[in-house]
């Protein structure tokens, strides 16, 4: 009996592994491509490979990519999450030097199909392309803000909203992180000329 | 019985789910569109053929005492080999996927067919008994889904049909219950006139 059910486990366990070891390489292969093509998505054009960093923002670390074009900074994509209505929503968000953010894209949401999960909707998503937090309010009209909710999922958009906030203050934080670190410090100069 | 009833047998007399009434949790759960749905199905069935034919080829090996355990953890190992396998090679499907595949291993349809079917019988019937039952379950859940895609938001297979939001209620939960109360007393209504 023992011995029969240690045999099915080492087996079963065995032929995991074994398929593990055969898909690692492609599953890392696919996370990547879908990484490089979430960081395509939001930031301006670019012709180097995103360089990934990471920056403190209120004790808590925040990756980011950083990519540029012909040399000169292109933008930053930011990876920002905050808690949603059904679990964490995690949204790449691209933002050019200048401060305004280019566009978002969610990488992963556990929201309700048929309302929260309408957050990758254009229909809502596309009101971010160009926002810039400087002159708009990043919350919902609801709180007095400037973007529009999806309807019946207020607790999503707000999180949503909260998430975009995070990567502006993150951007800030990478900004000041930029401009103090001496050697490269070539933010604040092309901020003037880029756009 | 003929091979090819075997198959058909899934389909209307021993439909999973709408006479069994088995695996009732990823139906409610994953049936919020028509291609959700379709896809859950056929996951399970890919999982039911395989560990169908596996637990027919090793159950007299297995004593009585230990078989469900057994059971649980072949089956167990064939969706996590399909987990791998789909996240690897088709990894947009995974994600819209991967949150139910765990979800097949406590689907009592495939423990359900591995005690009451491929236990007792070969492994060719066993795996024709495992695709029969599975055609039978990704009809039921494309059927089901698609009442509920198009009442909650208007479209069918993703393609806009009616203009609006739709009943929001049949996306959710409570129209889970709804849609497959008045699926089941159609199917009940069909088939016993017959």
């Amino acid at each position: 009996m023992v011995v029969c059910l240690s045999v099915i486990c080492l087996v079963c366990s065995a032929l995991l592994a074994a398929v593990y070891a055969i898909t690692a390489e492609p599953v890392k292969a696919a996370a990547e491509a879908k990484l490089n093509k979430a960081i395509s998505q939001v930031v301006p054009e670019f012709d180097s490979t995103p360089v990934e960093s990471a920056v403190e923002v209120d004790g808590k670390t925040c990756k980011y990519y950083t990519v540029t074009k012909g040399g000169e900074l292109a933008g930053y994509a930011i990876e920002a999450s905050s808690s949603g209505f059904g679990g964490a929503i995690s949204v790449m968000v691209g933002m050019t030097p200048d401060g305004v953010i280019y566009n978002t894209s969610v990488l992963s949401h556990s929201e309700t199909p048929g309302l929260g999960a309408k957050c990758t909707d254009p229909a809502f998503a596309d009101q971010f392309k160009g926002f810039d937090p400087s002159v708009k309010s990043l919350s919902v009209k609801k709180d007095k803000g400037d973007v529009d909710a999806i309807t019946a999922s207020t607790i999503t958009s707000r999180a949503y909203c909260a998430a975009l906030s995070n990567a502006v203050s993150a951007f800030k934080a990478i900004v000041q992180a930029d401009a103090s670190g001496a050697a490269d410090n070539v933010i604040p100069s092309e901020v003037g000329n880029s756009k | 019985m003929g091979k090819f009833q075997l198959i058909t047998k899934g389909l209307i007399k021993e439909n999973p789910t709408f006479v069994l009434l088995l695996g009732m949790c990823p139906t409610l759960a994953t049936t919020t569109s028509a291609i959700n749905g379709m896809s859950m199905g056929l996951a399970t069935m890919f999982v039911l053929v395989l560990s169908n034919m596996a637990i027919s080829a090793i159950a007299r090996f297995i004593p009585d005492k230990v078989r469900i355990p057994s059971y649980i953890v072949v089956i167990a190992t064939f969706v996590t080999l399909l987990q791998f396998i789909m996240q690897a090679y088709t990894p947009a499907m995974y994600e819209t996927l991967g949150l139910f595949i765990p979800l097949i291993v406590v689907n009592c349809i495939v423990l359900g067919r591995a005690e009451a079917f491929a236990n007792k019988n070969g492994v060719v019937d066993s795996a024709l008994d495992g695709l029969g039952i599975g055609l039978g379950f990704t009809c039921s859940l494309t059927v089901l889904g698609l009442v509920r895609e198009l009442l909650g938001s208007g479209s069918v297979f993703g393609f806009k049909l009616i203009p609006g939001d739709g009943i929001l209620c049949f996306v959710l939960a409570p129209g889970a219950f709804i849609a497959l109360g008045y699926l089941l007393v159609l199917f009940k209504k069909l088939t016993t006139k017959k």
